[in-house]
């Protein structure tokens, strides 16, 4: 990779061309390079997709399809618990979603706009609990959650996903609400808004695309955690998709048709949501640790 | 741009030099009724978060430093069975937990494994991202599909992403192998041998982590004015040098944020090892969380004090790393 670098640097150094302009060899090289890399980011998504057409039993075969069937996917929804798998998720990540993007949008204009005693702490807050490792709540949180009997409920996932998802949020959203003019609110105020009618009625409408892109990171968050679904829902029926697809492939079975196939069901959808809001993920990723 | 949270936006300037909310100027009587009048929409808004973080993180963090000092397992916890209610019967241990796993091998060498995880998939992932962004950061033909497929990793939801490297690192029959085979070389115990199988998380790692620092570098390297590149070249800088002198300092800001958060991250990389290797063969690919995690989870009979104070212990680690990201924001110049 850096050698193609350093050759389409050469090729610009060349003192006859154009500025931002590239010899043939450098544009060669530089496509090259790109190509290379687009593939190995492509090949193992483009090849769960492949396997999960073939027969469960060329699942390894290194051609393309060659008995293409529907049949993996068919077994996934129909015999096994994969539709109870997805609902359970559905139902987890649709309410940390909604909850999520509610309360760190509140807590993301709080600390935007006012300054409050206490706010100086709540953002550090914020900020430590990023970093928590799952290896120190996790087992506190397991008996907390097990006395109130929350155990295999979905809420005990929700709960625990808020923590997760909210801190990072409400640094995104404050991010976000820093590049919303206050000139709006100090408008709102004096048509006799009340701050809560300002962020509802004002701030909230136009701080749509910064929601979508923390929602999508509840979504996430929600849709792919591993450790708390793994040590907190148990019994077959009540797994979400992180757990269940475990159970695919284990030290026990090896089921990859069925694998393959829960996977792209589950990997489409997020890729989808995923392709709307990645241009402005990274600038609420990295706005709220550089951002004042 | 910030103002205080009193109900009139236009005085609150006034309001602050009149009260004088000094850390010990203000302590009249009424303060606190003062303070609420006046903050109540702030604290309002922030309540539901202070009170998630407080119950769901405040709480077990008290109770696993508590668990941490305790000889608690899964045989002398409070539990029932049935209709039986059996009462815990755990005892305080003091320190004695910590001492047993800093004078254990096992925790050096996770810890050892952990730091090496940890540098060598930010640093390659990093490197790998400024390439790629450097390289897609001009004009280019099909610049929007490169694009698009570089950052699919990130789409795809870490765990699918894991199984299929699953599928594709099996030793008898995945796809690697078999090009191997086709090459005329032998079959690679991808997942089961110990050095091996680190080599496959860092790669697994990294190709999930380079989409965001792409995305991240491609932003930063947008933000850089243009005119300083046409004046580095009027005064005869080569690329080299251009990328030296101006892209790199450009980019310092966006580098220590992603470099920081994704260090962060993959220091807590929980899916990636349990899923590829389950922290195997052995012990070899387990880093600190997921080994505290076998403690409590997967080992019989579970440790949880011994999980606790690796926890603890963790979170003593990590807290360097939050001293050492409030010293960058600081030099950057944020106020809070």
């Amino acid at each position: 990779m850096t050698d193609q670098k350093a050759s389409s640097a050469r090729g610009s150094k060349a003192k006859v061309r154009e500025r931002g302009e590239r010899g043939p060899l450098a544009s060669v090289a530089l496509h090259v390079g790109l190509l290379l890399a687009s593939a190995t980011a492509v090949l193992p998504p483009l090849w769960l997709l492949i396997t999960s057409f073939k027969p469960t039993s060329e699942a390894f075969s290194t051609d393309l399809v060659k008995d293409f069937t529907f049949r993996n996917y068919d077994h996934v929804v129909n015999d096994t618990e994969f539709l109870s798998w997805l609902g359970n998720s559905l139902l987890v990540v649709g309410l940390t979603t909604v909850i999520g993007v509610f309360i760190s949008a509140t807590t993301g204009y709080a600390v935007s706009r006012f300054r409050f005693p206490g706010m100086r702490s709540l953002m550090w807050l914020l900020l430590i609990t990023q970093m928590f490792p799952v290896a120190v709540l996790i087992v506190p949180l397991y008996n907390l959650l097990a006395s109130l009997g929350l155990l295999n409920q979905p809420v005990g996932l929700v709960v625990t996903y808020l923590t997760i998802a909210v801190p990072f949020c409400a640094w995104m959203m404050k991010g976000y609400f820093d590049t919303i003019p206050v000139e709006i609110d100090e408008a709102g105020r004096v048509d006799g808004l009340n701050p809560f009618g300002t962020f509802w009625r004002l701030i909230v409408p136009l701080a749509k695309p910064g929601l979508a892109v923390t929602g999508f990171y509840s979504f996430i968050t929600g849709w792919a955690e591993v450790a708390y679904a793994s040590a907190f829902m148990t019994g077959e029926e009540n797994l979400t998709l992180a757990g269940g697809l475990q159970t695919f492939v284990n030290q026990y079975t090896s089921d990859w048709g069925s694998l393959t196939a829960a996977a792209v069901i589950v990997a489409v959808p997020a890729a989808v949501i995923f392709g709307f809001v990645q241009r402005h993920l990274v600038g609420g990723l990295t706005a709220g640790a550089t951002k004042s | 741009m910030a103002v205080d949270s009193s109900q009139s936006l236009a005085k609150a300037a006034d309001a602050h030099s009149v009260r004088g909310r000094g850390p010990r100027t203000g302590k009249t009587p009424g303060r606190l009724r003062r303070s609420l009048s006046t903050h109540w929409y702030a604290w309002a808004m922030v309540a539901p978060v202070v009170a998630v973080i407080g119950v769901i993180i405040g709480y077990p963090l008290v109770r696993g430093l508590y668990l941490s000092t305790t000889d608690a397992n899964e045989a002398n916890v409070e539990r029932t069975i049935g209709v039986n209610h059996i009462p815990a019967t755990y005892k305080s241990v003091g320190l004695d937990n910590y001492t047993a796993v800093l004078s254990d091998g096992v925790f050096w060498d996770r810890l050892t494994w952990t730091i090496i995880w940890t540098v060598s998939c930010v640093a390659i992932s990093f490197t790998l991202g400024l390439v790629l962004a450097n390289m897609l950061n001009r004009k280019l033909a099909g610049r929007s599909f490169y694009r698009m497929a570089l950052i699919l990793p990130w789409a795809v939801p870490a765990f699918v992403s894991v199984f299929t490297w699953r599928l594709l690192f099996n030793e008898k029959n995945g796809i690697l192998n078999k090009i191997l085979a086709g090459g005329g070389i032998d079959a690679i115990p991808w997942l089961n041998d110990p050095t091996w199988a680190k080599l496959s998380v860092i790669t697994v790692n990294v190709w999930l982590g380079v989409p965001f620092m792409l995305v991240a570098m491609l932003g930063g390297l947008q933000s850089i004015p243009g005119e300083l590149y046409e004046a580095a070249e009027m005064d005869g800088a080569n690329a080299w040098q251009r990328f030296r002198h101006i892209t790199l300092p450009g980019l310092r800001t966006v580098s220590s944020t992603v470099i920081l958060i994704s260090g962060i991250w993959t220091f807590n990389m929980f899916p990636v090892i349990f899923l590829l290797t389950r922290g195997g063969p052995g012990d070899a690919t387990e880093i600190l969380v997921t080994y505290a995690y076998r403690l409590s989870f997967v080992v019989s009979p579970r440790d949880f004090a011994g999980s606790a104070a690796w926890g603890v212990i963790i979170l003593l680690l990590l807290s360097l790393f939050a001293v050492v990201y409030r010293r960058a924001l600081r030099k950057q110049g944020e106020v809070w």
